[in-house]
């Protein structure tokens, strides 16, 4: 006789866990399988977490959670090949503020909410891969894993597998990833010393800064690079559209070393030691590419439904809030007594549609679209306004109204009247 | 049969390096694995158990964190996992672990006779070897090391013949049980568990004894009382200064290419031209 439980957890990572924590709390009889040696031990991630959706689930736990930085300083690069334009917000810090985002590194990160999953009830088996969902006509009521006699049932089976979402495609409950709706991103770590790095950032004790890039780094691609300070680390790391890297032919190491040569990024990681290096998809679709997400006996959330916002860079929040949602969703229908249908389990869908999760993935529905056909965003646009700095501070005895005339001119030469116009309609339409 | 199978969690070698500055060996972050040549007695030991229906204990010594590698051997088919784990074994040496192990096997083995003992030839920590050799000195166990086959066990008749590689080839040695085996890398292939036994895993308790459970009587033989080794210095050797020297071998007749190979050594090495052309 295969095992029984109340509710499969397919993936250890932040969606998955925030579900398996909340339903094992909930009283629920839950496993959890994860297909790497622990929690943590798989991912790639920047990585930054908030506090608000990580404590949504577990309350005031963040002073037990193992943080790196708190991040104090959000800067915005628009960059030109040896240039950039852009912007910082340098928020307060003082003792009494709570942060409200966080550097953290996964792998400990992940193993430290893995051990709180442990200790509300729920039975964890890593290195155990899930191959397939298991159905009785409709109704999924259970997995089959990669071991021999791998069949397990349960009422019903949470998917946070990650952005492959390998089980729900091989099940046919989502169209495969396509290469359009990822971006790939790699990463590499660089070590230095605790007061280097705050010399270099200009902070102290554990309060952090993360810079996002955008503009010709990407090469004309549709993406964005990253630099997060850790507590003795600098986490360096770029990302494009797949379905970009493989039209450019560019390969995302060479963009890597690319981006480390830039003039501005140079300084920041000079003289640190490269201790690890790693790549991974991110779904990067939006609101168009989020798939069905629920059905019989089974919902999807995480990486793996698609939930991530790409234009603000948030993704370990939306894991861990639809995480949230699946398993209240869940909690709710077994305290009415009721069955796991798609029609009862529609309820996780609303949750998400009345939440800030479906709100902003709809809000930038357009913007996959108008990045992919208006690439002047990312090459044109930051070069110009590179220039255009350059032009109005530099101090050569031009008189300012001229250099005005300088700077629309050069506007109006690459864009035309009309195309500044196109760009900025398409712009707020993206944004909007 | 009973079999007692001993290993050790080791941070993962590959991944740990020596600070530059200070010499010391820094640990944080480094992932903690079983010893790899555990896992080759740890197989060894389930295929005895697969056919002849052995039982297995897995033993370890270490921090209580250790009980995840126990957890580990039990999800590929150890029946049971003890870690003894105390403040008084911090700091052993391989006299004193040896003394630890030894005196629990004792105690293990008052409960159900142990008819076998495996261990890693070495861990990649320590790289010592001593271990093993000492356990079966202390239990007055026979004691076959750098095995790569056990050919045949009787234990009606308490034989074992077992090959062991030494230098220059490979010795078939015949011995009596109960004995103590260290075994060879490339001996055989870990499993992949089934799931019953990745769910028995999960939810098994590790027994933790403390040096009394274990049936240690003289804790001052244990940890760095017991351990008259003491690391005096630890230091990374300098990297060698020297670079290698590319000779271009596409250019010229092989002999052409010899001899500049030997006008090289010679010129650095008067001596050994001299010798070679005597």
């Amino acid at each position: 006789m295969p095992e029984k439980f109340d509710v499969i957890v397919v993936g250890a990572g932040p969606s998955g866990n925030a579900a398996a924590y909340l339903l094992a709390k909930g009283g629920m009889k839950v496993l959890q399988l994860e297909r790497g040696e622990y929690s943590g031990s798989k991912n790639v991630q920047g990585a930054i977490m908030y506090a608000e959706a990580l404590e949504a689930v577990i309350p005031n736990c963040r002073r037990q959670a193992p943080l790196e930085r708190a991040i104090v300083e959000q800067r915005i690069w628009a960059m030109d090949d040896r240039s950039y334009v852009g912007s910082h917000y340098r928020g307060e810090s003082d003792e009494g503020a709570q942060p409200n985002r966080y550097t953290i590194i996964r792998a400990n990160f992940d193993k430290w909410l893995s051990r709180k999953v442990r200790e509300a009830g729920a039975l964890l088996i890593c290195e155990t891969t899930v191959i397939e969902l298991l159905r009785k006509g409709n109704r999924v009521i259970g997995v089959r894993t990669d071991r021999a006699g791998g069949e397990i049932h349960a009422d019903v089976v949470v998917l946070a597998d990650g952005v492959n979402s390998l089980v729900a495609t091989t099940s046919g409950l989502r169209p495969p990833v396509k290469a359009r709706d990822v971006a790939l991103a790699v990463k590499e770590m660089h070590f230095l010393p605790r007061e280097q790095i705050e010399q270099r950032f200009n902070i102290s004790g554990d309060d952090g800064v993360v810079i996002e890039m955008f503009g010709k780094i990407t090469k004309g691609m549709v993406g964005t690079g990253f630099l997060y300070t850790n507590k003795e680390s600098i986490s360096l790391g770029i990302g494009c559209m797949v379905e970009d890297f493989k039209k450019a032919g560019v390969s995302p190491n060479q963009l890597l070393e690319d981006m480390k040569r830039h003039p501005a990024v140079k300084p920041l990681i000079a003289g640190s030691e490269i201790k690890e290096y790693s790549a991974h998809l991110i779904p990067e679709g939006g609101y168009n590419a989020i798939p069905a997400v629920h059905g019989e006996g089974w919902v999807i959330c995480g990486d793996s439904g698609g939930f991530v916002n790409a234009v603000h860079r948030e993704g370990s929040n939306l894991a861990m809030t639809t995480g949230r949602f699946a398993a209240e969703t869940i909690l709710k229908l077994r305290d009415e007594g009721r069955d796991f249908t798609a029609a009862h389990l529609r309820a996780y869908r609303t949750a998400l549609e009345d939440s800030y999760v479906m709100k902003d993935l709809k809000k930038y529905r357009d913007m996959p679209g108008i990045l992919h056909h208006n690439r002047q965003f990312l090459t044109t646009y930051p070069e110009l306004l590179s220039r255009a700095a350059d032009t109005f501070l530099k101090v050569d005895g031009v008189d300012k109204r001229t250099k005005e005339k300088t700077i629309k001119r050069d506007f109006v030469a690459r864009r035309s009247r009309f195309g500044l116009v196109g760009d900025a309609i398409k712009l707020v339409r993206a944004f909007r | 049969m009973h079999i007692v199978v001993c290993v050790k969690q080791v941070p993962d070698s590959a991944q740990i390096r020596v600070h530059p500055v200070t010499n010391t060996i820094m640990r944080q972050g480094v992932p903690a694995v079983i010893n790899p040549y555990d896992l080759i007695v740890l197989e060894e030991a389930l295929r005895l158990k697969d056919c002849l229906g052995a039982r297995i204990t897995v033993l370890s010594m270490g921090p209580k964190i250790a009980a995840e590698a126990l957890k580990k051997c039990v999800s590929y088919g150890a029946d049971e996992a003890i870690l003894i784990t105390d403040a008084v074994f911090a700091g052993s040496d391989t006299l004193a672990t040896s003394y630890a192990l030894a005196s629990t096997i004792r105690r293990i083995a008052a409960d159900r006779p142990v008819d076998m003992v495996f261990c890693g030839k070495q861990t990649i920590d320590g790289d010592t070897a001593q271990v093993g050799p000492g356990i079966a000195r202390r239990l007055g166990f026979e004691q076959l090391t750098y095995v790569s086959r056990i050919e045949r066990i009787d234990p009606a008749a308490r034989e074992i013949v077992v090959h062991r590689r030494g230098e220059g080839g490979v010795q078939v040695l015949q011995s009596r049980l109960p004995c103590l085996v260290t075994m060879l890398e490339g001996s055989n292939t870990l499993r992949f568990a089934g799931m019953d036994d990745m769910f028995r895993a999960a939810r098994y308790e590790v027994l933790e004894w403390n040096h009394k459970a274990a049936g240690i009587d003289a804790p001052e033989r244990c940890g760095l009382k017991g351990s008259p080794t003491a690391v005096k210095k630890v230091f990374a050797p300098p990297p060698r200064a020297k670079k290698a020297e590319m000779i271009d071998a596409s250019a010229g007749t092989p002999r052409e290419i010899a001899d500049a190979v030997l006008a090289k050594l010679f010129a650095s090495r008067p001596a050994l031209e001299r010798e070679m052309t005597r």
